[in-house]
């Protein structure tokens, strides 16, 4: 019995240490860099946004930085996913969007507000993960392919290679090796989801937006999605907006609260969550409201 | 008494479906009665093979529908052909193109809601339309292309509506999804709007196709007559490329009748035996729109099979 222990406690610090000290390792690699202005993804500057006459984004000021995990949290209808969705002009698709201010893409210095940016460079940059999983009616390798079709790759090899590290990476591959060409709705909610997520990443974006993409799948799922999201950054920036607050402070390196519009505050996920600077941050992290 | 059958005791449960069933049966029995008279009365000349392979002619045992039979499927692979190439763009661009905004937003709006009101315009006006621009204005004649045309406009208002309808069952999601790896417009639509909506596409096409099947009135105003002799030159040739230019063109342009025009025909003339015609060719034309439908279905239920969310 002891010996059965003692072996199964092994394989547990194993793993759990391993991960354990793969985390720390990037947390600490990485911990004071975001100070040097080279390190900011995303620099905004005094945005506001309009649904036609409606004042959605109230003079946003914010830094994201390169490969950490950004939470966006508030209650609903506070503007969170707005803000998310600026920063890849989604909102450009329907009539009657309007932005001041600006978005400072780093290291490049374009301004993704700007009416004049090259929308279709800006999205296979900033790639995008939504609410629903909604992958296309086509087959898994046409879903991932997808996004590198249509940015022009041609060669049937690299298109290939570059479905598979994208499944290997958003931690599919396994469960979909053998099943490429059927249907991506053949797969449960959270491979779906995952699939998406490769979909996302096959054409090497610098930033990923997850607009709360756990909110429709079950807790198992949702863990595999929030291990994927971890393991992600570090290749990539992610903003993820949450409406679970668990999760934003599981997961997240920071953290932005927002209210009617207007972000409250943004800080360290571990300050925002244990001393909060703004009584409105507290009262909606205790719970008082939202 | 247990719970399934105090449901099953509610009056109104008993009283609907028997005025239901009674209105099912009236349809049905229309329907039955009408095919299976028409059966009957031309069922001598339905076995007899002559009558497929025959052209009009005065003395009804001698008659056949074979121009009629021929015209009706040169006009309507036209008729499918037009409406489907302007109809699918005209349904996109007004769903995925279309500004909804300024002035040009405004008369986009206009046109927009006239377009049911087109598809309860009597076809007659359409013929007089297609007559005073295909026929006097572009020159066309009285000619198989005209015809296509005439049957393509009358068919446009329901595919457009449908191909529009089919757009909007399409999940936002799916759409967003495609522009956020960086589709361009035309990419999203080429690769996805256009293969989804396919379905509710054919929709329109078995709606609009079915109508236009049976039109008369149009075609005679165009000028389609009544008594053909002969069959349009075939467009293939022995010799490569097995297409003839030339040909293909004295075929879009040589004179036609349809089906419904020759029953009208027969319908019309006071011997009897010419009545056992025209039931017999009712009963063709019934066959072909059938055909036409059951093909239609069959290429819809296997691209929604396929695209399914």
């Amino acid at each position: 019995m002891v010996m059965v222990n003692t072996i199964i406690d092994s394989i547990k610090s194993l793993f759990l240490g391993a991960t354990d000290r793969s985390m720390e390792e990037i947390k600490a690699k990485t911990k004071d860099n975001f100070k040097r202005e080279g390190d900011v993804k995303l620099e905004v500057k005094e945005l506001n946004f309009y649904y036609g006459e409606f004042k959605a984004l109230k003079n946003i000021n914010l830094k994201i930085p390169t490969k950490k995990i950004t939470a966006l949290i508030g209650p609903s209808g506070c503007g969170k996913t707005t803000l998310l969705r600026c920063f890849n002009r989604m909102h450009d698709l329907y009539p009657g969007s309007k932005y001041e201010g600006s978005i400072i893409f780093h290291p490049d210095g374009i301004n993704i507000a700007s009416p004049h940016i090259d929308l279709l460079d800006l999205r296979r940059r900033v790639g995008m993960v939504f609410q629903r999983p909604n992958p296309f009616p086509k087959s898994i390798f046409e879903n991932v392919a997808y996004g590198l079709r249509v940015n022009g790759v041609r060669d049937k090899k690299l298109i290939k290679e570059r479905v598979e590290w994208a499944l290997q990476s958003a931690a599919l591959w396994d469960e979909v090796k053998d099943r490429l060409d059927a249907n991506a709705y053949s797969l449960s909610g959270g491979q779906q989801q995952r699939l998406c997520i490769a979909r996302a990443i096959a054409i090497e974006p610098d930033i990923v937006l997850f607009d709360e993409p756990t909110s429709a799948l079950d807790p198992i799922s949702t863990s595999k999605i929030e291990e994927l999201i971890m393991t992600l950054k570090e290749k990539l920036t992610i903003i993820i907006v949450t409406h679970n607050m668990q999760q934003a402070a599981r997961v997240s390196d920071y953290t932005g609260f927002m209210y009617l519009g207007e972000l409250i505050e943004f800080d360290k996920t571990q300050k925002i969550f244990t001393i909060p600077s703004q009584k409105l941050t507290e009262d909606y992290i205790t719970g008082r409201f939202g | 008494m247990n719970k399934k059958d105090k449901i099953s005791d509610s009056k109104a449960d008993i009283i609907y479906p028997i005025f239901g069933f009674i209105g099912f049966f009236l349809v049905i029995s229309f329907l039955v009665t009408l095919i299976i008279d028409i059966l009957i009365d031309g069922y001598e000349k339905l076995v007899d093979p002559s009558f497929y392979v025959s052209y009009p002619s005065r003395f009804p045992d001698k008659a056949g529908i074979l121009s009629g039979w021929v015209g009706t499927m040169l006009v309507m692979a036209g008729a499918i052909f037009w409406s489907l190439l302007i109809g699918i763009p005209a349904g996109i661009y007004l769903e995925e193109y279309a500004t909804k905004r300024g002035i040009i937003g405004k008369i986009e709006h206009i046109i927009e809601l006239n377009i049911n009101n087109l598809a309860a315009v009597p076809a007659i006006i359409y013929g007089l339309l297609a007559l005073g621009i295909f026929v006097y204005r572009f020159k066309l004649g009285e000619s198989i292309l005209t015809a296509g045309l005439t049957l393509a406009i009358l068919m446009l208002p329901v595919i457009v509506v449908n191909t529009r309808e089919a757009i909007r069952r399409i999940p936002r999601d799916i759409r967003e999804g495609a522009y956020a790896v960086g589709a361009t417009k035309w990419d999203t639509v080429r690769d996805h709007i256009l293969p989804y909506s396919l379905g509710g596409i054919l929709t329109g096409l078995i709606i609009a196709a079915s109508r236009a099947i049976g039109e008369t009135a149009p075609l005679v105003t165009i000028g389609a007559l009544t008594f053909i002799a002969f069959l349009p030159p075939s467009p293939f040739v022995s010799e490569f490329p097995f297409l003839s230019p030339e040909k293909a063109w004295e075929l879009f342009m040589s004179p036609f009748t349809v089906l419904p025009i020759q029953i009208f025909n027969w319908v019309s003339r006071p011997q009897a035996a010419f009545q056992i015609n025209a039931a017999a060719a009712g009963f063709v034309l019934l066959i072909l729109t059938v055909l036409m439908n059951a093909l239609a279905y069959y290429f819809r239920q296997k691209v929604r099979r396929k695209y399914i969310w």
